[in-house]
């Protein structure tokens, strides 16, 4: 083709969006991989303002969905497509016996308004007597509802765990929920792009938690805010899709509304067989392989980072990005320049009870939870059962383990590992956030510490007055064991039973 | 939207540097699923919260997260930090409880307010507690976003300007201040006089109090066409 009829042809293609997703002209200057999702899903493009974007898949819960069925109801309007929705209650699940009624009934009232609503509507719902019911987070991937090159939202802003297979996945408000059902859009502003680049190799005991919190550390918790992060490096290349999904699970705690890591064959091997994957698998595999970024594509920033730096990881604050190295020590105020820095860390230390120029190994906890959308999956649960496997808890530790989903406790129990965490002293639970954000009765009292491998350390997040260090599941099995934080690198591991 | 009669008869007229204005007071009891108010200019009294990276989990605890309605979340703002441990007594020691604040309806922070979670609760919160515009250096990306959706303004102004609002509000006096989305500006009765930036087409939503979807429905047929040239 003659030069000036290609670029005509560009031309004409890039002012109508449909055009562009469904063409196979290349454009010359290479793209990320966020702008390659963007430009496929932009129904439309105003001049000004935010673009409409299509969105692919819906994930819907208890929490922030029913003033969006309620705003529905009120305006005469349907669901879009039902069929790009699926609903799971999982915020406010007891984490204990199931086939008991939900004691608060305050719970119960919301739990039962979300069968109405997906019925009312016509929405797959897994509800707590399914075994595919769990923290959404974990039910869309394990799935296969979750696949490279889409648009992912939910209530919740952890979606961003979506992006672990190059899909551009954000957590969104009720307004904007009720938005997607009524429309299949959403109204957004192109995001900006941060590389995270991550050479190297992690040492041996240090984990994708241990990673993404020492990024957090780097960054800081708004160091990402307007920007999607995309994860690149031989370090992130080198993990399985349960700890990418770590990953990106936490870049809303540096701010980033979504993260994402291109697809390999990790990504493709991981999704083949699963039940909502399409059914040309290898069709789709060859359209997944185009999606990551372009090589030279331009992004507007880019941090690079050693994998052989990090170390295992400990929160001593009340925010992600007050994160220390386990050999450390809690730091002094005067640490910091900046004075709002410097407030926030005194007034932090105080919240927490710890005095500063304390070693971090020597803080002693009472609770553990294992459990959440950023460690309850079954490699999670692998490694906190090497670490307990012949060890029990410390005597005034109580220790719990919620699997993220009903199909991740199946596998778990088929593998042995709730004997060795039930032997270890854990409770062993039921699926569901649980005590990662204590909307259930799982949750801390007033002054108590836990090792946990959540994602939020904020003040009360886990029960009012509660004091929250956020680790890798190893670690906090470690410190279950041991009463108080200890170095994984040189743990005790005991030859299975 | 200003749907209602009552909404005109709860305002009241502010002279905004000679030029009086009629001020919309947010109907607090309202049970209109519609929470899209316009904003147009404000005066209210000016409530510091002298706090860093205020997060969700902060301005609405997750125990009031189970009810299912959008309003009502009002007594509940700042839970934990306004209320001693029996959860009514007031905590005298929190900023919003001191007496010159009542009716606080302009709120300042510190840089990253809202970070945390998605819960659009918050902003209801901020509302219905009676809170019609946010200031500070920065703003999480989802909170930020869910103001406009509910009529608050956010406002981003930098440091030294945040710190200058600080200084001027910290005596144990109310003290007020203008917000003109119009003009894009926050000012005094003492010559502070500032300008902020907003995305124009936000602004355009927020005066006029549009509903976003019905905007994004009037390009029904393009949602169509993109489904249809879509293989499923």
């Amino acid at each position: 083709m003659a030069p000036n009829v290609d670029s005509k042809l560009s031309q004409l293609i890039s002012s109508f969006p449909i055009l562009h997703q469904m063409s196979d002209v290349k454009s010359s200057a290479p793209r990320t991989m966020l702008e390659k999702i963007w430009n496929q899903h932009v129904v439309h493009a105003p001049e000004q303002g935010p673009s409409i974007l299509y969105i692919d898949l819906h994930l819907v819960h208890e929490v922030t969905s029913p003033q969006a069925f309620e705003g529905l109801r009120m305006n005469g309007r349907q669901i879009r497509r039902p069929e790009s929705t699926i609903a799971t209650p999982d915020h406010n699940v007891p984490t204990s016996d199931r086939s008991l009624p939900i004691a608060d009934p305050i719970s119960r009232k919301q739990i039962d308004t979300l069968r109405e609503n997906c019925k009312e509507f016509g929405v797959t719902l897994f509800d707590i007597d399914d075994v595919r019911q769990g923290i959404v987070h974990v039910i869309g991937p394990e799935n296969g509802y979750t696949q490279p090159g889409m648009t992912i939202v939910c209530g919740d802003s952890h979606t961003a765990t979506h992006g672990a297979f190059g899909s551009l996945a954000f957590g969104i408000g009720t307004s904007e929920v009720e938005h997607v059902l009524a429309t299949q859009t959403l109204r957004q502003f192109k995001p900006k792009t941060f590389e995270l680049r991550v050479d190297g190799e992690l040492a041996p005991g240090v984990t994708a938690k241990d990673m993404v919190l020492y990024l957090i550390g780097k960054i800081g918790t708004a160091g990402g805010t307007g920007y999607v992060l995309e994860y690149t490096g031989d370090c992130i290349r080198a993990l399985s899709m349960e700890e990418r999904m770590t990953v990106c699970n936490m870049s809303i705690e540096a701010g980033a509304r979504a993260g994402m890591i291109a697809p390999d064959q990790i990504t493709f091997d991981y999704l083949r067989g699963r039940p909502e994957v399409p059914q040309d698998f290898d069709a789709a595999v060859q359209r997944w392989k185009h999606l990551g970024s372009d090589e030279g594509a331009a992004y507007d920033l880019s941090n690079t980072y050693r994998g052989g730096d990090i170390e295992p990881q400990v929160t001593w604050g009340t925010n992600p990005g007050q994160v220390r190295s386990i050999s450390a020590l809690v730091p002094m105020p005067s640490d910091f320049d900046d004075p709002t820095e410097q407030k926030s860390t005194s007034d932090a230390l105080e919240y927490m009870g710890l005095t500063a120029n304390t070693p971090i190994h020597d803080i002693p906890i009472q609770r553990v939870f294992i459990g959440s959308c950023t460690n309850a999956r079954i490699e999670d649960l692998r490694a906190a059962a090497s670490v307990l496997n012949g060890h029990h808890v410390s005597g005034d530790v109580n220790a719990m383990v919620v699997p993220g989903s009903g199909q991740v406790k199946k596998q778990a129990e088929q593998e042995g590992l709730d004997r060795i965490f039930k032997k270890a002293g854990f409770d062993w639970r039921e699926a569901g956030c649980s005590m990662c954000l204590a909307m259930n009765p799982d949750k801390l009292e007033p002054g108590e510490r836990c090792a946990s491998t959540s994602n939020r350390n904020f003040e009360g997040r886990q029960g009012k007055g509660g004091r929250t260090h956020l680790v890798s599941p190893a670690m906090a099995a470690a410190a279950a064991v041991k009463g108080h934080f200890v170095d994984i690198r040189q743990w005790d591991y005991k030859a299975a039973e | 939207m200003i749907s209602d009669i009552s909404d005109w008869l709860n305002g009241y007229w502010v002279p905004d540097g000679g030029k009086p204005a009629w001020i919309i007071q947010p109907n607090l009891h309202s049970t209109k699923p519609d929470n899209m108010q316009s904003f147009t200019i404000h005066s209210g009294v000016v409530a510091t919260l002298d706090r860093a990276n205020v997060d969700t989990d902060q301005i609405i605890p997750k125990q009031f997260l189970k009810r299912i309605e959008r309003t009502g979340f009002g007594q509940y703002l700042f839970y934990d930090w306004r209320f001693l441990d029996d959860g009514t007594t007031p905590n005298t020691d929190f900023e919003l409880n001191q007496p010159h604040l009542d009716g606080a309806s302009v709120l300042i922070a510190r840089k990253n307010f809202g970070s945390g979670s998605s819960r659009e609760h918050a902003v209801w919160a901020l509302d219905d507690y009676g809170f019609r515009a946010v200031i500070a250096p920065s703003f999480a990306d989802i909170f930020f976003n869910n103001c406009f959706k509910n009529g608050v303004l956010p406002i981003v102004l930098d440091e030294a300007q945040i710190d200058e609002i600080f200084e001027r509000a910290s005596q144990p006096s109310p003290y007020q201040l203008t917000v003109d989305l119009k003009e894009q500006t926050v000012k005094d009765s003492d010559g502070l006089n500032l300008t902020f930036e907003i995305d124009q087409s936000r602004k355009h939503n927020l005066l006029h109090g549009l509903d976003d979807i019905a905007e994004t429905l009037q390009h029904e047929e393009k949602i169509t066409a993109y489904e249809e040239a879509r293989a499923w």
